[in-house]
């Protein structure tokens, strides 16, 4: 189990981490999610030791990452950025850190045999491709068959094999009773492999729910409304508790061309209630139309406003989104 | 995927080895650093090219000068070589091979930042201060057999070559001392380059720096005005951790041989001491 309480870190004036508490259970796929920049990379680093927290602290199984005796028997962890010398072979890296926590030689061929890299065990690790070079990353971060693996954005531009295998491991991994947790930026990765998510925007902690959770909680009560009066009906609507935003996308705004109708995007009522609202106040609705939730769309909803670049610029606001998320 | 089989053998492996005590422990992380040290190229060729040059160009320098013995325009260089013939042969082959440690002591550190690889060492070895001792101590006691190798090489390769002009012999006053001497100059100036490296941790920056301190400090030191030019010539690391290797005391030489390399020494221990603190306080 990882704990990360009241965790902060600075970078002088820039607060990377702010007061983020949080726990990964152990037996399931604990996704890490949040935009670029959000302090993802900052809390896994913090977690192992690799920076000094400016406050707060993070424990696995109840210790601090400095305080375990064989680290690499408790933790696994395959960091984002490279951490293998370009000039060593895939064996040699495997074998200096096995002789660290005691382990036989044995197992860095294990560990490569298990990865796929057996015929290139003794090339430079240099000339490997990115997917090759990320199944190097998981035999580092398996090497000492951990209760615990921590994986920075592991399926980041890996091809769609590479991807499968990446997710299944994880998958594998929880089911036998491991704590996995796995950054991304990725919501449709993360719909498919995590079961719980943790959802973190400028180094705060948004949600840290299941991951079915958090989608019924982001736009599954966003509804497209088309209406010739949105003033009237986005008034009727705040008044109720809901939220009105006229649509920019498309034919949206008040700019609607070929005389249709403004589209409106209402959060917080559902369709019927709505519906009836309009229906008292006699205003003509053309659409009403319940969105299909998406862990995207929630987690865009969750991250809007925490966005390390927000989006009160002239420039449209999905586009913005989208540049940050991508 | 045999991912279940691979993790049921390390059940038996694991079992296999003993939870770390404390020198079990630093042992396991000498194994670790030697591994690192001898898989990289860059270390492999910097130590041969240590060799070759430094015992090479003092087998060459003498050559060139018994062969050119007597000749009309060479007289004061062949009384110099005769006055001093242990400066001769330590001289240019120690002046020039030591630049190659300079480099390989700094290279030691600064590529596991510029490589990425701190990142798996610190995840390995999370407690800092072990880590950096085990690196220096496998580095320390391989750079000690090779530079003593090194300096009873060039002075047996010097000697030999100069015996039909100038006799030097390792019973002569201060030769041997100058000869094992040369070696912990060497091996000491190494330690100095890994802490050099692992306060600057950028590859370009400390070799620049190393270097800077054995050739440059010396001229600058030299411009300074002879009254208290001189002593703070003679603290210099590099110009006091030299004597050791000297068996001629020059006119007005402030330290003798083991206060020099006392001195240069102390240079390394500080140097040591800030990188440490360094390497512990900052993120990785």
């Amino acid at each position: 189990m990882i704990e990360v309480t009241d965790l902060s870190k600075r970078f002088g004036d820039k607060v990377a981490v702010d007061h983020l508490s949080f726990t990964v259970q152990p037996g399931r796929v604990t996704g890490f999610l949040g935009p670029n920049g959000a302090g993802k990379s900052t809390t896994m680093r913090l977690i192992l030791g690799l920076d000094h927290p400016s406050g707060g602290s993070a424990t696995i199984n109840g210790r601090k990452y400095a305080e375990l005796a064989s680290p690499l028997r408790t933790v696994g962890a395959l960091l984002e950025a490279k951490s293998v010398h370009s000039g060593r072979s895939a064996r040699n890296h495997l074998l200096f850190l096995a002789q660290t926590q005691g382990l036989p030689p044995s197992r860095a061929d294990e560990m490569l045999d298990m990865v796929g890299l057996r015929d290139v065990a003794r090339k430079r690790a240099g000339g490997f491709s990115l997917g090759m070079g990320q199944r190097l990353g998981v035999a580092a971060a398996l090497l000492g068959d951990p209760q615990v693996l921590l994986l920075d954005e592991p399926v980041n531009g890996l091809d769609p094999e590479g991807v499968l295998w990446i997710r299944n491991l994880m998958k594998y991994l929880a089911s036998q009773g491991k704590t996995v947790l796995v950054s991304s930026h990725l919501m449709n990765e993360m719909a498919v492999t995590a079961d719980h998510l943790v959802v973190i925007g400028r180094g705060k902690l948004i949600v840290s729910a299941a991951t079915e959770d958090v989608i019924a909680r982001g736009s599954g009560q966003t509804v497209r409304v088309r209406t010739p009066e949105p003033g009237r009906l986005t008034d009727l609507i705040v008044t109720e508790g809901g939220k009105a935003i006229p649509a920019e996308n498309g034919n949206g705004g008040a700019a609607a061309p070929d005389g249709q109708a403004p589209v409106l995007t209402v959060t917080g009522l559902a369709a019927p209630r709505i519906g009836e609202l309009a229906a008292s106040a006699s205003i003509v609705l053309h659409e009403l139309t319940p969105q299909l939730a998406t862990l995207e769309d929630a987690f865009l909803e969750l991250t809007s406003e925490s966005l390390e670049f927000g989006h009160a610029s002239a420039q449209p606001a999905g586009q913005s989104i989208e540049e940050n998320v991508r | 995927m045999s991912m279940t089989t691979a993790s049921g053998q390390l059940d038996s492996a694991a079992t296999q080895a003993s939870q770390p005590g404390g020198a079990a422990g630093f042992g396991r992380l000498m194994a670790a650093e030697w591994t690192k040290l001898r898989s990289v190229r860059s270390t492999v060729w910097t130590l041969l090219l240590f060799v070759i040059i430094t015992i090479g160009l003092t087998a060459l320098l003498s050559w060139l000068t018994v062969s050119n013995w007597t000749g009309p325009r060479a007289a004061p260089r062949d009384a110099r070589v005769a006055a001093d013939p242990i400066g001769f042969i330590f001289g240019a082959g120690i002046g020039l091979g030591q630049l190659t440690i300079c480099v390989l002591g700094v290279l030691l550190i600064t590529t596991e930042y510029s490589t990425g690889v701190i990142r798996a060492s610190l995840l390995a070895v999370p407690k800092r201060y072990p880590m950096l001792a085990a690196k220096l101590v496998v580095f320390g006691l391989l750079m000690l057999v090779l530079a003593e190798l090194v300096a009873f090489g060039s002075f047996f390769a010097g000697s030999a070559i100069l015996h039909s002009r100038v006799a030097v012999s390792l019973s002569g006053p201060g030769v041997l001392r100058a000869t094992l001497g040369a070696g912990f100059y060497l091996t000491v100036l190494g330690i100095l380059a890994v802490a050099v490296g692992a306060i600057v941790r950028h590859t370009a920056a400390g070799i620049s720096i190393v270097i800077g301190i054995v050739l440059v400090l010396p001229i600058l030191a030299g411009l300074l005005p002879s009254s208290w030019g001189a002593h703070i010539n003679a603290y210099l690391p590099q110009q006091a951790g030299s004597l050791i290797y000297a068996v001629h005391q020059s006119s007005g030489q402030l330290l003798t041989a083991w206060e020099g390399f006392g001195v240069f020494c102390i240079w390394t221990v500080l140097l040591l001491a800030v990188a440490a603190y360094l390497l512990n306080r900052r993120d990785a």
